[in-house]
């Protein structure tokens, strides 16, 4: 979330103070990601640089922690205009979790399905942590859920992505176990699995490395 | 730490006969404790509703020791398991599995009148279990004028009645939507907080997520778990949580 965008959404109210404005921004994103008072301060005296915000002369003493701002026009048309912006939808450019696992698939030794599911615990735990956040809050505490329930949902994804991958890699043959990968020609698990590997692993993994580069 | 409320040693279970035979558990170790919510993950066919129902005494192992409640179940007669299974484990499984001609404090005092419990004394404790999972107020109800959550969360409140200690569930949000779904596992929290122990097998990661503890099996193994969690104040230390890497 932009904090400039979050600071002009709570100008949209009324005037506010920079102290409020802090505590108001770490109240309404359930304090899942507190500001340092440095962010706020800085964002707010760039968004009065661009004229999108301005403060009370009278009262500048030059702390903007005792200033009031209001919204300006220019500041209007930004925040209504963002709020019906295409947000970031398209993937990232590099995902780091899915080279990782497109390497893994290459790389002579490694147990695949066993960093699948490394991966598969890490995320979990991860989920753990938002889920035990959203259980101790209030049920009615729609802002903090919101911000919880984005990050379980992102995280769902990648977990159903890690299955998906888990499933892919048994039917291509790759090994199913650190033993058979620790390439001994001799075992049927070996020779299927290296098949696999560099068939599968490395040909999709350099593909859609680069293409998503 | 709490007493154990189940203990799986080196438990398999085998299907069939040779050459047709399934593994369906190889060799698992697990112990689940009082007061605690563990989820069984992995995908279909894995073994992870044998495991409940093995853990439940509902089938038994073919090789391995079960002990529930401090019961050895091999050295417990059929009788004895019975009354465990009536006394002490709650089942919930996707289906509500209410009566429709009863109230929903009559569905829950059900059990327990069944096991001889007097009619007056089971609804007040059935009354009371309503009461502590919030659902006092659909005590005179009929099943069908309740949603889908309503009925499922009657569902829990039926399997806890009692003294029964462990709750055994098998998808137990089914299709339900994540509100409700989240509401069902809101209240799985909350009886495990009073000392019961939960087992929850499903697919479903975020529904997995509301366990104290997480284990993973695949191919009738227990492959990992999770840590046990730190606490969501390790969410404020980095800033924006994990953006960037999943």
């Amino acid at each position: 979330m932009s904090v400039r965008h979050a600071l002009l959404s709570l100008l949209s109210e009324g005037p506010k103070y920079g102290l409020r404005l802090r505590e108001e921004f770490e109240q309404r994103t359930g304090e899942l990601w507190p500001l340092n008072v440095g962010q706020v301060y800085t964002s707010l005296q760039r968004l009065e640089r661009d004229g999108l915000i301005e403060s009370d002369a009278e009262e500048a003493d030059g702390r903007s922690s005792q200033k009031r701002y209001r919204l300006t026009g220019a500041g209007w048309d930004e925040l209504t205009g963002w709020l019906r912006a295409p947000s970031g939808v398209t993937p990232p450019p590099r995902d780091e979790l899915v080279i990782k696992v497109m390497v893994a698939s290459t790389v002579p030794g490694v147990d695949v399905h066993e960093v699948l599911q490394t991966h598969r615990r890490h995320v979990v735990e991860t989920m753990q942590r938002f889920t035990a956040l959203k259980s101790r809050a209030d049920e009615d505490d729609i802002g903090l859920t919101l911000v919880a329930d984005a990050e379980l949902f992102r995280l769902d994804a990648a977990y159903r992505w890690l299955e998906k991958a888990d499933a892919l890699f048994r039917r291509s043959g790759v090994p199913g176990n650190g033993v058979t990968a620790q390439g001994r020609p001799g075992s049927g698990g070996a020779a299927r699995g290296g098949g696999g590997r560099d068939v599968t692993g490395s040909g999709v993994g350099t593909e859609r490395a680069t293409a998503r580069d | 730490m709490n007493q154990p409320a189940i203990e799986l040693q080196r438990v398999s279970k085998v299907y069939g006969s040779p050459p047709d035979q399934v593994r369906a558990l190889a060799e698992v170790d697990l112990t689940i404790r009082y007061g605690e919510l563990v989820a069984i993950m992995g995908p279909s066919g894995s073994g992870k509703s044998t495991l409940l129902t093995i853990a439940g005494s509902l089938e038994e192992p073919s090789e391995g020791r079960v002990v529930v409640g401090g019961i050895d179940l091999a050295k417990a007669s059929r009788n004895d398991r019975a009354k465990m299974r009536r006394r002490l484990i709650g089942y919930v499984f996707q289906d509500f599995n209410l009566l429709p001609g009863l109230t929903v404090a009559e569905n829950v005092a059900l059990p327990l009148e069944l096991d001889g419990t007097g009619a007056r004394t089971a609804r007040s404790i059935a009354l009371e279990a309503l009461d502590r999972l919030g659902l006092g107020e659909r005590a005179g109800r009929f099943p069908e004028q309740l949603s889908g959550g309503e009925r499922q969360r009657v569902a829990i409140a039926r399997a806890v009645v009692g003294d029964r200690r462990i709750l055994l569930t098998d998808e137990p949000t089914g299709a339900l939507d994540s509100v409700n779904g989240e509401g069902v596992m809101r209240m799985l929290r909350t009886a495990c907080r009073d000392g019961v122990a939960g087992v929850v097998v499903t697919h479903d990661s975020q529904l997995a997520a509301w366990a104290d503890r997480i284990v993973f099996i695949r191919d009738g193994r227990v492959v990992d778990q999770t840590a046990p969690p730190p606490g969501p104040d390790s969410l404020l230390t980095g800033g924006e949580p994990s953006r960037g890497q999943w």
